[in-house]
């Protein structure tokens, strides 16, 4: 019997709800909720990790974020003019520093600065400025290519108007357009700080003393100590889902504000 | 060229007037020549219109004059800097010379009176309170002094050109170049701009115009250029240029402007 177009898709929709009602129906029956709920839901033993989570690992999770921004949002804006040089030489140092950042592990990077920097030159930085140099050069090379694209948004008559009125073209820049490119990458950039938050955690595989502990290590440190199983990294993961949310909302709300302001 | 003083037929305001002066200037873009040998002197004081068609790189000419573009070979005379110098000091030249675009290009993060205030102070190193001063007495000028607050995307086109003519007044430009500043613009707007233009003239600004408003140029030019394919056809005093022209490439260009049937096929 021949259906119309419509009774397909009711029929379409009904197979898809019952293939989903019986998949739960399978894996509820099929789990073992006391194993689950002690390895993953024991949220009973979970007391000492508090407050140290907060006003240790959030606080540092928040500090290294910061820290590499800083450096990134710098060197990237610095790649990024490099970039659009006149100077041949200039963008290709631009374009090798992206490919290469882009192309290799941030783990790699930290591991270089944390343990191969101090053993080839015997130098021992402290913990926060290897999560600037590592964290900060891997941004760089990310939010260069961000920047550069916002400056290239301008309208090219916004650097003609500012040269007719006698502005040489460092002035040019600083005045006119970088910050108009700025708040075009803002939601760009906010996402940019959402990965950063989250790549922090790499300075786990470090030697970091207690009160240097970051989200993650807390996490770790949690499955040794507490026998709560999983327990401890799920509270961890949500502290990062407190920080990255809100700011993905904001990147969104940027977003949708300037397709309000361009006509 | 030399610079003079003008003043307007009441004597109120005395205006610093530099004159250009063209000699067989060359412009290509690749192997597409642009400008094929243009001679043309502005004087101090005086109103020249540019006209032709799309493409006849009379906005180009105007470009070069400040040199948005760079000339490939000839010299360019404006005040008492020769801009095809190598040596020349570009940024200080063009704080002699206005520029108002056809897309006005204000500056949308900056309000009103920002835009016609940031270059005084970052180039000439007035203060702010002086600078203010100076830009709201040139909005006044051309009617806008009470929109000082706004920003440019609450502005209509009209509003936006004129906001943009005060943005170059307030550098005090011995010279002004308009390119097209009437073609972007809602028809019922562009009356207030002529107006402006023709106010600018009067006092005695040495103006060189890229138009398509010929009641404009017959109004209110000392000289009409036409320009097309790239060399100056004909040139002489408004009124005998559009009213009276000499060469077929002329008259042809004006019948086509001019005549309102043909307008109407062009609109579609």
């Amino acid at each position: 019997m021949a259906m119309t177009a419509r009774q397909r898709a009711k029929v379409s929709l009904y197979v898809q709800a019952g293939i989903f009602v019986v998949a739960i129906a399978a894996l509820l029956l099929a789990t073992d909720w006391k194993t689950i709920s002690a390895n993953v839901f024991n949220f009973g033993k979970i007391g000492p990790m508090f407050p140290g989570i907060f006003t240790v690992g959030l606080l540092n999770t928040l500090i290294y974020t910061a820290l590499g921004f800083i450096v990134g949002l710098s060197g990237g804006l610095l790649l990024a003019l490099m970039k659009l040089s006149s100077f041949p030489l200039y963008r290709w140092i631009a374009t090798g520093y992206i490919e290469f950042f882009r192309g290799i592990p941030a783990l790699l990077v930290f591991i270089a600065f944390g343990y191969g920097v101090p053993l080839a030159f015997g130098v021992q930085w402290p913990i926060f400025v290897v999560v600037m140099v590592s964290l900060g050069m891997v941004a760089a090379a990310y939010i260069a290519e961000t920047l550069r694209a916002g400056l290239q948004a301008v309208p090219k008559g916004q650097l003609e108007a500012a040269r007719s009125l006698g502005m040489p073209q460092w002035r040019a820049m600083v005045t006119i357009i970088i910050p108009q490119a700025f708040k075009i990458v803002l939601p760009p950039l906010t996402n940019e700080i959402i990965l950063l938050t989250k790549d922090s955690s790499l300075i786990y595989v470090l030697g970091l003393t207690a009160s240097q502990y970051e989200l993650t290590k807390f996490g770790r440190d949690g499955i040794s100590s507490l026998g709560a199983g999983l327990t401890p990294l799920l509270v961890a993961g949500a502290f990062y889902l407190v920080v990255t949310i809100p700011l993905s909302l904001l990147a969104r709300k940027f977003e949708s504000r300037s397709a309000r302001t361009k006509r | 060229m030399n610079d003079v003083e003008t003043t307007t037929p009441g004597g109120a305001r005395t205006v610093h007037a530099a004159g250009v002066s063209i000699k067989d200037l060359r412009k290509a873009y690749g192997s597409n020549e642009v400008l094929k040998g243009i001679n043309l002197d502005v004087q101090p004081g005086e109103v020249v219109c540019l006209i032709g068609p799309s493409g006849s790189g009379k906005s180009t000419l105007l470009r070069c004059v400040n040199l948005l573009e760079q000339p490939n070979q000839g010299t360019i005379h404006v005040g008492g800097f020769e801009a095809t110098d190598p040596d020349v000091d570009i940024d200080k030249m063009r704080r002699k010379v206005g520029m108002v675009f056809q897309q006005f290009n204000l500056f949308p993060h900056l309000d009103v009176l920002r835009n016609c205030t940031v270059a005084q102070t970052k180039v000439l190193k007035r203060s702010q309170e002086e600078s203010d001063k100076i830009a709201q007495a040139n909005l006044e000028r051309v009617g806008l002094g009470h929109l000082a607050k706004r920003f440019p995307d609450q502005l209509s086109g009209g509003q936006q050109q004129r906001v943009a003519i005060a943005r170059a007044l307030s550098m005090n430009p011995e010279l002004m170049l308009f390119d097209e500043p009437t073609s972007a613009l809602d028809p019922e707007t562009v009356g207030d701009v002529l107006a402006v233009m023709r106010k600018l003239a009067r006092e005695g600004m040495t103006m060189l115009v890229v138009t398509h408003e010929m009641a404009f140029a017959r109004e209110v030019a000392d000289r009409v250029v036409f320009m097309d394919g790239g060399v100056v056809v004909e040139e002489g005093v408004a009124e005998q240029v559009i009213g009276n022209p000499q060469q077929p490439r002329t008259q042809e260009f004006l019948r086509r402007v001019l005549d309102p049937t043909h307008i109407e096929v062009e609109e579609d």
